[in-house]
């Protein structure tokens, strides 16, 4: 047995090594000219700000002074504020990375940098190594706290560069899985105490375990990649910039677990996702990456792409089982769990995209480098998406613990426009609220539940003093219900009957029974639902009447809006002291005509016509401020001025 | 006890209580303090029905393989469980103490009812299942009004079908139990109806939202006679039933 085991062992490490010396000496020989290394952010989040545009213009501006340059596509590396983003290899220099490169700034950094060897700081973010004179990425106040091990290569690597890819490395975790028997990668697995990154935080070997175990010929791998919270783009991100390290994890997997067959199970809104997965598992059967006998451990495993239609419920597995299936996405009643009767009455393991990754490391790195970061029985990183009122917004990967302060206001860079913070939305739409005495919270899955908010799969939405709290639960719960399945009964009425009584509130027509009717209800169907989808539906009710209750309270009792969001409750008013007799922005950019000028000159809102779309108050110059939200509406001061004589007499 | 974390860790355990379904033993256990036996694996709300125990129930299928369990009414509580289990699921084991109520119990049950209620289109008086209707036997069993104050009542504007010839189908008295959808796609039948939309919109339609009579159905009848409540009917002029007896509103006409 022994010696066949190290037949096995011999045969994986010889292909690997053979593999991986031909991808490096690929990728030398093609380095061989030193030619200076232009690399260009074409994720779906960098094509959005025009980095396709950025591809064409760097393109042109090289063939134009006949210079000569590598220009790369790479995926996203977290700094999605400041997209489009180029990095820039050149000999002499470290690499440095530019933000916000729109086709001018890209032909200025050609003709400068690489013609006349100015790196141009003034579009600098910063070098990717320490240098003399170039300000590092490493010394902002982001990095201090980023741990990229997951992200390690989106931004870095071009995803359709298979040598690439094995030069740095990708697919190292799987030869050594091959090289071990499938017990001891699942002991491996066990050590590490990954557990699952799509939300609930199940122990990843033990799905694997139990799949192990359940007796079938045929078993089956999913990776869900059906990633639906508003806001989040971490699986997109990974997909789109990493997708040989997804493939690597799902071949671990089915190693460890016995499986034949596997599906990526994508959103078909990632187009480009899906196309360069299929591109990559192209790559990889054709290198025995994928497909019969890979790597001569008689490991077979067919990957193929599920483009999914786009359903919230459908991140939910039993959901996601069906809807492979073809039948409608409805979650079903778990026992028997997909490990016992999955895809196909197959067992079946299904693990989130940034599980998969995590795999690829833990085996790429070994346990110990994955199990020492972290804090209590969370370990490892994960990937938030940091959305919403914080400066720099994009991804960010940190170890688990690190607190929701460091995130929001050292890597996050703080709330812009001095505006002071309220809340952080975690978790998106099964998430909570927590406001600012539980920054401090660490982040993993335990310390989130108990402070009543989830890991979920990594939205983070940063709120400040402009948002109201009730308004917030009442958009996340219209999410829910228009995407609940409608299968059971506390779902399916029960949030419609919770955002009922939120409308109500947001109106000013609630009343303090109405609040604790939602207490009531939202309690009933945490504990009543069906799948997680439900059951998690209350949170952000809960978390925001937990910790913002004066906010309900003051819609309910004193029919104000304290951030002046709800409209019902709220009325703009022109400080008639403040406001400029020779200007009349503001009169101009409203679009119900509400504005109108009285005989001093002095702007006033017809309240009658006024929509409460803000746009007077954009429009009113900073030096003025003269437009003002009231709320509630009793406060807002009568003028006893008549706009329709005045309106007649204009038109007249 | 040991709660959520003692459930995953027992796990694979649970997994294997599955391979006992095979088996035909009798078990015994306990429903209210009361002894009672069962085939090992069967599901506590037959097993508790087969004893004359009740608990209240709208979309559980004896014959159904998988539970559908999407009415939530069939809650009971089981000793050394946190949550309230649903009772149509839970295989039954040696014994296990099963409590059909409790103070979480009844106020779950209530709830759904309720929460039902506001989204359904009361009008016993016109509807064929008046007084075989299974909302009506609950009201009484759980003693709620069939019009509970508490929530609501939610605008139900769907349209009623009713192309076919010998049934009306009307999706704003639906609970959406599954029973017509499961009949309907059961071997060898038609595969006609199915749920459509999502949120509070779902309701069961034929394929494609053609009309009933349009629609490939081949008039088995099954869908009416599996409906508890006056979603899916037979048409009033009785030449047009095609099986079965005839509904009590039309036992009154003819009366």
């Amino acid at each position: 047995m022994d010696a066949k085991e190290s037949d096995r062992g011999g045969r994986v490490r010889e292909a690997y090594a053979l593999l991986r010396q031909g991808a490096v000496d690929r990728c030398e020989a093609e380095a061989k000219d030193q030619l200076p290394i232009i690399q260009v952010g074409t994720a779906t989040c960098g094509r959005a700000a025009g980095a396709l545009e950025t591809l064409a213009a760097i393109r042109e501006e090289l063939d134009a002074r006949d210079m000569a340059g590598r220009v790369v596509e790479v995926g996203c590396n977290g700094h999605c504020y400041a997209e489009p983003l180029v990095t820039i290899h050149k000999e002499g220099w470290p690499p440095i990375l530019y933000g916000t490169v729109n086709p001018g700034i890209a032909k200025v950094l050609i003709q400068r940098f690489l013609g006349e060897d100015d790196p141009c700081f003034e579009y600098l973010l910063g070098g990717l190594e320490p240098h003399e004179i170039v300000p590092a990425l490493k010394d902002f106040p982001r990095s201090a706290h980023e741990h990229r091990s997951l992200l390690k290569h989106c931004g870095v690597i071009d995803p359709e560069d298979f040598d690439g890819a094995v030069r740095a490395g990708v697919y190292g975790g799987l030869a050594r899985a091959l090289r071990m028997d499938p017990e001891e990668v699942i002991e491996e697995i066990k050590r590490s105490k990954l557990k699952g990154l799509g939300g609930a935080g199940f122990e990843t070997w033990r799905k694997w375990q139990a799949c192990r175990q359940s007796p079938g010929p045929e078993k089956i791998v999913i990776c869900n990649a059906d990633e639906g919270d508003p806001g989040a783009f971490m699986d997109r991100s990974l997909l789109e910039g990493d997708p040989h390290s997804i493939l690597e994890g799902m071949a671990i997997c089915a190693w460890a677990v016995g499986a034949s067959i596997g599906k990526i199970y994508v959103r078909a809104e990632y187009p480009l996702a899906v196309e360069r997965v299929r591109k990559a598992i192209g790559q990889a059967e054709e290198a025995g990456l994928l497909g019969e006998n890979i790597l001569g451990s008689g490991l077979g495993l067919r990957l193929e792409v599920f483009e999914a239609a786009g359903a919230f419920v459908c991140g939910e597995e039993t959901a996601l089982i069906a809807s492979i299936e073809g039948r409608r996405g409805m979650p079903r009643l778990r026992p028997p769990y997909p490990a016992d009767r999955g895809l196909y009455g197959r067992p079946t393991v299904i693990n989130n995209v940034k599980t998969f990754a995590s795999v690829q490391r833990i085996l790429e790195e070994g346990w110990e480098a994955f199990e020492r970061l972290g804090v209590g029985s969370t370990r490892g990183t994960t990937v938030f998406a940091l959305a919403g009122k914080v400066m720099n917004t994009g991804l960010v990967e940190v170890p688990m613990g690190t607190s929701l302060r460091q995130l929001v206001f050292e890597m996050g860079g703080g709330i812009p426009d001095g505006k002071r913070f309220k809340a952080v939305q975690i978790g998106g739409p099964s998430g909570g609220c927590l406001p600012e005495s539980l920054l401090d919270t660490p982040i993993g899955f335990k310390s989130l539940r108990e402070a009543g908010a989830m890991m979920g799969s990594g939205g983070m939405v940063v709120l400040d003093e402009g948002n109201c709290m009730v308004e917030t639960a009442r958009f996340f719960l219209d999410f829910t219900q228009k995407e609940s399945c409608g299968k059971c009964t506390f779902c399916r009425i029960g949030t419609q009957q919770m955002l009922v009584i939120l409308e109500d509130i947001c109106r000013g027509e609630g009343s303090m029974e109405q609040l604790d009717l939602l207490e009531s209800l939202a309690e009933d169907i945490r504990l009543g639902s069906l799948c997680n989808l439900g059951k998690t539906a209350p949170n952000p009710i809960l978390t925001t009447i937990r910790h913002f209750r004066d906010e309900y309270e003051a819609h309910v009792l004193e029919k104000r809006c304290p951030a002046k969001v709800c409209t019902a409750l709220t009325a703009h008013y022109i400080l008639p002291d403040k406001c400029e007799r020779s200007c009349d922005a503001c009169v101009g950019s409203c679009p119900t005509e509400a504005i109108w000028v009285n005989a001093k000159r002095i702007k006033v809102i017809d309240q009658a016509l006024c929509i409460q779309c803000g746009a007077c108050v954009d429009a009113c110059p900073p030096q003025y401020q003269a437009v003002v939200r009231i709320s509630p509406l009793a406060d807002l001061p009568d003028r006893g001025e008549q706009p329709k004589q005045e309106k007649g007499d204009d038109e007249g | 006890m040991t709660g959520i974390r003692g459930r995953t860790s027992n796990w694979p355990a649970v997994l294997r209580v599955s391979e006992e379904y095979t088996m035909s033993a009798e078990v015994n256990f306990f429903i209210d303090d009361k002894p009672v036996q069962a085939r090992a694996g069967e599901k506590i709300l037959w097993a508790a029905l087969d004893n004359g125990i009740e608990i209240p129930h709208l979309c559980a299928e004896r014959e159904r393989e998988e539970p559908f369990g999407a009415c939530r009414l069939c809650f009971v509580e089981v000793e050394g469980r946190d949550l309230p289990v649903l009772s149509c699921s839970e295989p039954v084991a040696a014994g296990m103490r099963v409590h059909t109520r409790s103070e979480r119990v009844d106020r779950l049950r209530r709830t759904a009812f309720e929460l039902l209620m506001s989204h359904h289109d009361l009008d016993c008086k016109n509807c064929a299942r008046n007084r075989s209707c299974a909302l009506q036997k609950l009201a009484g069993t759980l003693k709620v009004s069939l019009r509970p104050k508490r929530f609501r009542k939610l605008p139900t504007e769907a349209p009623v079908d009713d192309s076919h010839a010998a049934i009306v189908l009307n999706p704003n008295r639906c609970i959406l139990c599954g029973k017509c959808v499961w009949v309907c796609n059961q071997a060898g039948r038609s595969g006609v109806l199915d749920f459509v939309f999502r949120g509070l919109r779902t309701r069961v339609a034929p394929f494609r939202l053609e009309p009933l009579g349009d629609s490939e159905c081949d008039d088995c009848m099954r869908c009416v006679d599996s409906c508890p409540v006056g979603a899916l009917t037979r048409k009033k002029d009785p030449a047009e039933s095609t099986s079965g007896p005839p509904g009590p509103l039309e036992q009154q006409q003819k009366a």
